[in-house]
This record gives C-alpha cells, structure tokens and sequence, in this order.
C-alpha cells in the first residue's frame, strides 16, 4: 500500500468520512439557506400584513391537526394558468411569519393561498359540514366534528407567546386577550377565519 | 440583497466548483500502487477488491455537470447579485404589494426586460385581450342574446360562480337562484355588473333578545303569511303588531328593499321565495341567529372585461327570451 494514497484514509476512518461528508454538503446549506434569513425579500412581510389572529391561529393548528396540507397547496405559482385561477403569484413577504409554513406541494383539491374572501362563511360552513352539498364532484372528506367541537384556549397564549419569540410582531395585550377570544368558539369557526385570512394581503 | 450576502455566496459557490474539479482529478489517478483491474489485495469472506478505476460514462457526466454549471451560472441568476446574461428571471419576487407588483410588470417591460410571467402575461393579453375588448364595447343587453358571448360567460359561471349559485345557476340553501328573475340588489345589467363587481354583503340581524321564544314564533307566522301560507292567525296578528322593527329594511309592506328602492338588498318576504328556506323552522332560524349573507368581488380575480361578458350569462339566466322590442 502506497503512503501516497490519502483516500486510503477517509475510507478507513468512519468519523473523518463524517466530518468531510458534513463539511462537503454544508457548502449547499451555507449558500442556499442562510442568505435566506438575512435578506429582505424572504424576511419582510408585505405592505399591511398583519399577524394571525388569536382564532385564526387556532384555525391554522386545525389546518395542521387535519392533514389539509396533503390535498391543499398554499403557493401560487408564477404561470398564468394559475393565476388566473387563484390570483396573484405568491410572494415570500407572505409567509415570513408562518411557522411552519404550509406551502405544500400536493394538490388533490385547489390551492388554498388566496381563498380567504372568494367564497363566504356560511359557504365553508357548508362545505366543511358536507363538500357534495356545495360541490357535487367533490371528493374532499367532511369534518363535521370541527362544528361540535369547542376551543377552550388553553394553550393559544403560549402558542403566541413562542411565535412572538420567532419574531410575530404580537403585542402583550394581543397575547393576555388569546384565551378570552377563542373560548366558546368552535373548531369550524376558528378554521374558517383562518380560510378566510389567506392570501388577502395581496388580493 | 445586500453586497456582503451576494459576496458570500459567490465566494463559497466557485470554489466548490473548483474543488469538485480537483476531487475529480484527483480521483482519476491510480495511488493504489496496484495496476487497474487487479487486486488489491483486500478479501472478505471471499469476495476480493478490485482496483477498478472510475467508471468512464461516470467521469463524462461529471465534467458534463461541472462545464453545465459554469454555463449555467454565467447565464442564470444564481451567483448573488449577477443577474446572468441571458437577464432572466421568473417573477417580480421582491413585490410588496399589488400596485408594487403592477408597477414591476410595466416597469420590466419599459425596461425590456426578461420576466418569464409577465412575458407569458402580455403574450396571453396580446392574443385573448382583444377578444374580450370587443365583447366589452358592446353592451350587456345585445351579448345577452349573442351566442358567442353566452359560451364565454358559461365558461366563466361554471369556473367561478357555480361553486355557490350551482352549475345549473338554481342556487341552493343561502345562495340565491339566478334564473328566477327574482333580485335582492336589482336585475338591470348595471345592478348584476356592480354586483359581481364589488360584491355584497347582506347583514339580517337576530331577533331572539328583541323578540323572545313566542315573539319569534308569531312573526315567523306572520312573514309566512305575507307569502298568503296558511298560518295560526291570531300568532300572525301579534306577529305584525310588531312587525315595524322589520319594516325599515323589508319595508312597512314586507316587499323587501329592492320594490322601495333601497340599496341594501333585504329580501321581498311577499313572494314565497327563500333564500334560507320557507318552512316555519327555517325561518324561526334565520329570525333567532340573524343571517349574513356575501357575495364576493369579482374585480380582482376576473377584470373588468370578463365581468361585463359575465354580466350578460347572468342577465341571460333571469331573461331566456330576447324582449319582443329588440328582436
């Protein structure tokens, strides 16, 4: 064995084949990623964003808890087809406060980015309630259940207390009324005020 | 992005490139000090290890990739702040705003720039724009009755509007029938344009506080009766005794909003037709809760171009036969 071959090394050692593995692939990371949490295009919202509400925060964590990102996308993309259909391609300055961001990338049914105000609440009550009453081709599950059951806001504080800790501009009195402003409500009025938020920034 | 940002990807990328052109080099040399396809030497449970040089197809695609990236990156934007000589790019990502993301596309066009979507944009409007100019200089009341104009708006109602209003145009429970020419905000083509021009929102208050269990019992006879429904009459008595807090949106009447000339869209109660259903159930509901129904703008999503030719479908709808003056 010639002392020449160094390759010789990396293959010997498990560890060192690591560390040069992880070296090798953080080259990506460094360039694709971090610029990405410094530049302004990807961390200012656009022109009169305002943070989730405290009940369409509990809307968007039953978004998460039903699995509507595996049929729905939340990205516009820049085709016309598409934006004829949804509206304005979507932007980063949207999703700089989403944590995380429910971008998706299945679109069994619509991409859901920009439906906030194209249809009203008592057509997403429908809908919700039973897609075939509202769509007859539909093949989207209901979620009755949403209408019975009931938020008692025991974790939405906390829930915007660690949001305003990733940089959602919440205020302290937006965060002491959370409780008080989802209690009582049902889990299909709280998922619908988040529809009813999407994309409206830019509509 | 700043300089410091375009600086640092630039110099963590090329570098790389170079690297992965030396590990390449490196690795087409034989240190093994055995001749290629002989062994090494090495057996495992007996299998031996051949010094197998690279495969060649493998080092081709390799060189191919490194000389693609060097090509790619010249003409793409990739490398910081270089926009590439080609001057492509897919989108106005920047945009804050609607009017800052119009004010992109007519600039980048000034500038003759090379955006991908508005390029796609102003070819599509180049091609389908005069098609619907012309269709939009002529008014609603002659597309209405042209066959051409009736195909597009179908298209139109079935991508947009039958969601709600259903692909028969009949509607269903709070989402009104089209074809009944019976009108919360007005028939006339100026009335149906701005309706699906900027939407409408229709506020029914609830009367439970006001009104009470039995309070709401009686007026539900009493507006079941303006509909000449047969109902307990002496709950329809004490029904419209209180009817006046009813009268200032459906008039004194109960004609609705629409025959008195008022802009708010409250429902003719006279004619037994409901939006939220006529039995006396339904209509304790909508007395108890209230209703809110909304329409949504149209404006934005379609232009106004689209939306006189949807006009006309919808006038169409509500008037099948051409009037006897315009034949």
């Amino acid at each position: 064995m010639s002392n020449k071959n160094h390759h010789d090394k990396i293959e010997r050692s498990v560890g060192l084949l690591a560390i040069l593995s992880i070296v090798a692939i953080s080259f990506g990371t460094l360039v694709l990623i971090t610029p990405l949490f410094f530049m302004d295009e990807t961390t200012q919202p656009v022109d009169g964003m305002t943070p989730y509400t405290a009940l369409q925060l509990e809307g968007r964590d039953i978004y998460i808890r039903e699995g509507c990102v595996g049929c729905h996308s939340q990205m516009i993309r820049p085709f016309r087809a598409e934006v004829e259909r949804y509206g304005h391609y979507s932007v980063a300055g949207e999703s700089v406060w989403d944590h995380p961001f429910l971008w998706g990338s299945k679109r069994t049914g619509p991409d859901l980015a920009r439906v906030g105000e194209r249809y009203s609440d008592d057509w997403h009550h429908a809908h919700l309630m039973d897609p075939r009453s509202v769509v007859p081709q539909s093949n989207m599950p209901a979620f009755p259940w949403l209408d019975t059951n009931v938020l008692d806001g025991k974790y939405t504080a906390k829930k915007m207390q660690v949001l305003q800790r990733f940089g959602v501009p919440y205020s302290d009195e937006d965060i002491e009324g959370a409780a008080a402003a989802v209690q009582g409500k049902t889990e299909m009025q709280a998922l619908i005020a988040y529809l009813q938020s999407l994309g409206t920034h830019l509509k | 992005m700043s300089s410091f940002w375009s600086a640092w990807i630039i110099v963590l990328t090329l570098p790389v490139l170079i690297g992965c052109a030396i590990l390449l080099t490196w690795n087409l040399k034989n240190y093994v000090g055995v001749p290629e396809d002989e062994t090494t030497g090495h057996v495992v449970d007996g299998i031996e290890e051949i010094n197998n040089p690279l495969p060649r197809w493998w080092t081709y695609m390799f060189i191919l990739t490194l000389v693609w990236s060097v090509f790619y990156l010249a003409a793409y934007p990739g490398l910081g702040n270089w926009k590439g000589f080609l001057g492509w790019t897919s989108s106005n990502q920047g945009v804050k705003s609607l009017e800052q993301s119009q004010l992109a596309v007519v600039k980048a066009v000034e500038e003759g720039r090379n955006v991908e979507f508005d390029r796609e944009m102003v070819r599509a409007d180049e091609i389908y724009g005069p098609v619907f100019q012309q269709f939009a200089k002529r008014d609603v009341l002659d597309l209405a009755y042209d066959d051409d104009a009736i195909k597009i708006g179908q298209r139109l109602f079935l991508q947009n509007c039958a969601l709600c209003h259903g692909s028969n145009a009949r509607g269903q429970h709070g989402f009104p029938n089209l074809t009944d020419n019976d009108w919360l905000y007005g028939g006339t083509p100026d009335k149906i344009k701005e309706t699906l021009l900027h939407g409408r929102k229709a506020v029914m208050p609830g009367w439970f506080d006001a009104l009470g269990e039995q309070g709401i019992k009686e007026m539900t006879a009493y507006v079941l009766s303006l509909s000449g429904r047969s109902v307990n009459e002496r709950d329809a008595e004490a029904g419209k005794a209180k009817f006046g807090m009813c009268a200032a949106c459906h008039g004194a009447d109960g004609k609705g909003s629409l025959a008195h000339n008022l802009p708010f869209g409250a429902p003719n109660l006279t004619d037994n037709i409901w939006l939220y259903g006529g039995s006396a159930r339904a209509v304790e509901e909508t007395l108890t809760k209230g209703r809110n129904g909304v329409m949504p703008a149209f404006k934005q999503t379609l232009g106004e171009d689209k939306v006189h030719i949807l006009t006309a479908y919808v006038y169409r709808l509500a008037n099948p036969e051409k009037p006897a003056d315009q034949q």
